[in-house]
């Protein structure tokens, strides 16, 4: 169908549909998950309401323009009317209400869509947990109960919330997967928070929104939304790697390189997420549950301190 | 003995680089043997580098700003074209290295350079002459104002070609800046060009401040200063307020790099997220500083042309005061994303929006002047109606980025580059631009051509538009910002789109520069001299004046009975100038080198701080203190013009005035 339109005469016709089809087909406006739909109602909702306000001003600027041409002797020259209190109280009114409205929905969507906020699932589905490293210039994504890691690729149970937690073993990145909704920065020795959920099956692209140097447009990665089933035979293919992830191959792989390959790890030293983290607050980390700082316990403490 | 600087440093091996340096080589040899031949170097040091008089200075600044548009713009059609090219395995023809200098070059340049000169050298140009003043507070830290600027911009220049500048965008933001992450020079140009850069605003923002609040002519209470005048007061107090906390937070950022100390660092007890807090925290106010005098000029030019007064005078006040204190509580909005919790995000999202109001009260405000006028379709007013246009867009754009939970997934993409281009570009460009137009002939006697200056208009317009509405789709498609390549088809036809605007862009620029040599070349024909010194029948205290004012600006103090000072005298025969005196000697200040001197001993510190020079590095700082002490003991600063000459300068203005009343 689309090879027929553009073999058509109308070339610049040829483009500009496919703009459309690309339009329609936008990542960010054709969310894959709960979160992106909120995100996605959103913005909508928030765009409409100042149309209400943008669209009357931009054709009042050309209208009066127009109306008011200096060769347009017949139009009304008020050469001192310069005050009306009822068109104040509009212009000041009209956009306080538009704002009053957006403050409301600001407020509510703060905290509905915080991204520390658990996800609610009518399924009651139990969520995953994956910890997130951003390293230059490739993501580590660490499954803890599986006790498995990936480099660049990130498979997720469709239906299933996802609790993500995100640091950083070098500078500030920011973890984002545009077709299922938030973002939220990696930092080194801090540990940020996030809760996706892909209600369809898909191939995503997930990247860094935060530029990190030399290698940071090859910094991406996929994520593979996928049934049940499927990423329980991706864990078992994960599992079957030869790798593994301890101290020294941790070591290896944290030194700088780009345009890394996606890389399997069936095994990995445990606490090894809190021991990044805690390499750059001496030897420490906060405890998830009860919020306090607790010394790490692993293997990972006596990790070369970076400089 | 050269610290860290190597032959090693200049690269030799980009050809890029190579060119430019030719061209550069060759254009500034060929304008100084010009200068040279034409035995200009005295006129050049005696009446423009040394001139502490502020119309001179607004020149110059405005000068610096175009160079520097040029040096921006260089980085920002480069920039299209990579992206443009490197698509799908293709590397484009920049590398990382180098593609990663471009755009933090591009960003700090234009703002720091392009941005701030402009507005500084519209403040100079206008700001005295309207309260009826005869120059500013502090002539002599006018000047060096001036040159802090200019030296910190040959500055980032020095880096083009010797060593690099910082890879680390334009507010290098740690810890990739830390020395771990950056060990190259690159970061510590960028720190030294803002730092040198940043005294110079600071001083403009102390003087201009001292100079509106001490300096009005009488009559002028609050309720009666001109709008443009009340944006840079404004302006002023936020550079006041936001500068200090600039110049603190790259001393930190220094401090970690020169001394191996950890405010920001990721180990040692740094913290990165402090570093983006207060930078935003001068960050967010500047973009206030920049937009408020555009304003300024758009209550300026509306009315001129509308021929009316600006509709609600007080509110536009009133709003202006409103958006100089909000600007203050936004700054968390450039980092949401940082993790803080839903309460903290909603406040800091609702004072931005609240922002809102008051612009748009002052969008309303120019369509109401506009209404039932007579508007004169001037070039200025096509800058003027383009930015209402494009403004109101910009503003929607930044309201849904305000809003916390729309920005977790607009954040850095380039949704958000669309957004502020949208604003600078439609708000402060289209302004200022605007603003050089309609005080062009107040500067230099002469008008601007009006045919290219509304071919300039139709090309920024349109290649504005062409080159940013690709980057909102993007934005939804998931691209981020500072990608130097990509491999999503998606994007492809949308980058090549932006390209065409960028060259359209390109087309605007080169008819401004046409419009100038048109102008400058057409400068005595009768249609472009302005020989009243008021060639629009505009409304404030400026145009009282002749075009180019003389030295003094006014040879008797106006006194100011209205709003509209000069259209009120205009209109009930009362002559501002006081023609015919009696007249009294005139109390002026000395033109000096020590601006320059200063400025050119920090050039001297700031390179040689940059390459570990440290023996270079303590002459500059010597010369910077040895110069600014025989300064303070100078006591031959001041000289009086005798009566006589200014009834002389004055009667050859009358005489003037008469002929072209007789024609």
């Amino acid at each position: 169908m689309i090879n027929r339109y553009l073999k058509g005469p109308a070339r610049l016709g040829g483009l500009a549909s496919v703009l459309l089809l690309a339009g329609c087909n936008l990542d960010v406006l054709d969310p894959k998950g709960p979160v992106g739909e909120q995100l996605k109602f959103l913005i909508v909702e928030s765009t409409v309401a100042m149309l209400l306000v943008v669209v009357p001003t931009i054709i009042l600027a050309c209208y009066f323009a127009w109306k008011y041409r200096a060769s347009n002797t017949s139009a009304e020259y008020l050469p001192k009317w310069s005050h009306s209190n009822k068109i104040e109280v509009v212009i000041w009114g009209v956009p306080s209400i538009i704002i009053l409205f957006l403050a409301v929905i600001t407020y509510q969507t703060c905290h509905s869509l915080d991204p520390y906020r658990p996800l609610d699932n009518e399924a009651n589905a139990k969520p995953l947990h994956v910890e997130v490293v951003a390293l230059d210039w490739k993501w580590l994504f660490i499954y803890p109960d599986e006790g498995i890691a990936t480099v660049n690729q990130l498979a997720i149970p469709v239906g299933t919330p996802v609790d993500f937690v995100i640091t950083s073993d070098s500078v500030m990145n920011s973890f984002f997967i545009p077709r299922l909704g938030s973002m939220i920065y990696a930092m080194a020795g801090m540990q940020t928070q996030l809760h996706l959920l892909a209600s369809e099956p898909g191939d995503y692209a997930g990247e860094s929104a935060n530029y990190s140097g030399r290698g940071f447009s090859d910094m991406k990665f996929r994520t593979l939304a996928m049934p049940a089933d499927q990423y329980a035979s991706w864990v078992e293919k994960v599992r079957s790697s030869s790798d593994q992830l301890d101290n020294e191959t941790y070591g290896k792989l944290a030194a700088p390189s780009e345009a890394d390959p996606v890389k399997y790890y069936s095994h990995v030293a445990p606490s090894l997420f809190d021991g990044i983290v805690a390499k750059y607050n001496n030897g420490m980390v906060m405890d998830k549950n009860t919020g306090k700082m607790i010394r790490v316990q692993s293997a990972m403490s006596d990790m070369n301190m970076k400089e | 003995m050269l610290g860290r600087l190597s032959f090693a440093d200049i690269p030799v091996d980009v050809p890029i680089l190579v060119g430019t340096f030719a061209g550069v080589a060759v254009i500034g040899i060929a304008v100084l043997a010009l200068i040279t031949y034409y035995g200009k170097w005295g006129y050049l040091w005696k009446e423009w580098f040394t001139s502490v008089d502020h119309k001179r200075l607004a020149v110059m600044y405005i000068v610096l700003a175009l160079v520097a548009l040029a040096r921006g713009f260089a980085d920002a059609i480069m920039m299209r074209t990579q992206l443009a090219l490197a698509y799908a395995g293709n590397p484009g023809y920049l590398p990382p290295h180098h593609y990663d200098q471009i755009f933090s070059a591009h960003g700090t340049i234009m703002i720091f350079f392009l941005a701030m000169a402009f507005m500084t050298g519209l403040f100079n140009l206008v700001v005295p002459l309207q309260i009826g003043a005869r120059d500013v507070a502090f002539p002599f830290l006018n000047n060096l104002s001036f040159w802090m600027t200019a030296i910190a911009f040959i500055l980032i220049n020095v880096s083009l070609f010797i060593g690099e500048f910082s890879q680390c965008g334009w507010l290098a933001y740690p810890p990739l800046s830390e020395t771990q992450f950056s060990p190259g020079v690159g970061v510590d140009y960028y720190i030294w060009a803002v730092q040198l850069s940043g005294v110079g605003t600071l001083l403009t923002g102390v003087n201009f401040f001292v100079t509106i609040v001490k300096m009005r002519a009488p009559g002028m209470t609050w309720m009666k200063v001109p709008v443009f005048t009340w944006t840079a007061f404004c302006a002023c107090v936020l550079i006041m307020v936001a500068f200090p906390v600039l110049t603190v937070v790259l001393g930190m950022l220094g401090l970690d790099r020169y001394l191996g100390m950890h405010f920001f660092t990721n180990d040692g007890g740094g913290n990165q997220m402090l570093y983006l807090s207060l930078i935003w925290t001068w960050g967010h106010p500047e973009v206030y500083i920049l937009i408020l005098p555009a304003f300024g000029v758009f209550s300026e030019v509306v009315p001129t042309f509308s021929r009316k007064p600006l509709f609600g005078y007080a509110t536009m006040v009133y709003a202006t005061c409103a958006i100089m204190v909000l600007s203050f509580l936004v700054w968390l909005h450039h980092f949401f994303t940082m993790g803080a919790g839903a309460d903290v995000n909603a406040f800091f999202g609702i004072a931005t929006m609240i922002i809102s109001i008051p612009t748009g009260v002052k969008l309303f405000n120019w369509l109401f002047t506009m209404y039932k006028g007579r508007v004169e379709f001037h070039a200025t007013m096509y800058w003027a109606v383009g930015f209402m246009i494009t403004f109101t867009i910009g503003g929607m754009t930044g309201v849904m980025m305000a809003i916390p939970a729309a920005d977790f997934v607009l954040h850095n993409s380039l949704f958000l580059i669309a957004h502020f281009h949208n604003v600078i570009i439609g708000g402060v460009y289209f302004g200022y631009v605007c603003g050089m137009n309609y005080w062009f002939p107040k500067a230099l006697g002469f008008k601007l051509n009006e045919a290219w200056g509304k071919a300039a208009f139709w090309f920024w317009f349109v290649g504005f538009y062409v080159a940013f509405m690709p980057l909102y789709v993007l934005g939804f498609d998931g691209m981020t910002r500072r990608l130097n390549h990509y491999d999503n088809p998606a994007w492809h036809p949308w980058l090549l789109i932006a390209e065409v605007g960028a060259v359209l862009v390109f087309c605007g620029i080169a008819c401004q520069v046409i419009q100038l040599y048109v102008s400058i070349r057409d400068r005595n024909l009768p249609q472009n001299v302005d020989v009243t010194g008021d060639p629009w029948n505009a409304r404030s205290l400026e145009w009282s004046t002749s075009s180019p004012p003389p030295i003094y600006n006014f040879a008797i103090t106006p006194h100011v009975h209205d709003l509209d000072a000069f259209m009120h005298d205009k209109e009930n025969g009362i002559d501002t100038r006081g023609a015919g005196g009696p007249y009294a000697p005139i109390h002026m200040p000395k033109n000096t080198a020590a601006g320059f001197m200063v400025g050119a001993f920090s050039l001297v510190l700031g390179f040689a701080a940059i390459w570990y020079i440290w023996w270079l590095a303590a002459i500059g700082l010597i010369g910077v203190f040895a110069t600014v002490i025989i300064r303070s003991a100078n006591q031959d600063v001041d000289y009086y013009i005798p009566a006589e000459e200014v009834a002389r300068i004055e009667n050859e203005h009358s005489r003037k005035l008469m002929v072209q009343a007789a024609e």
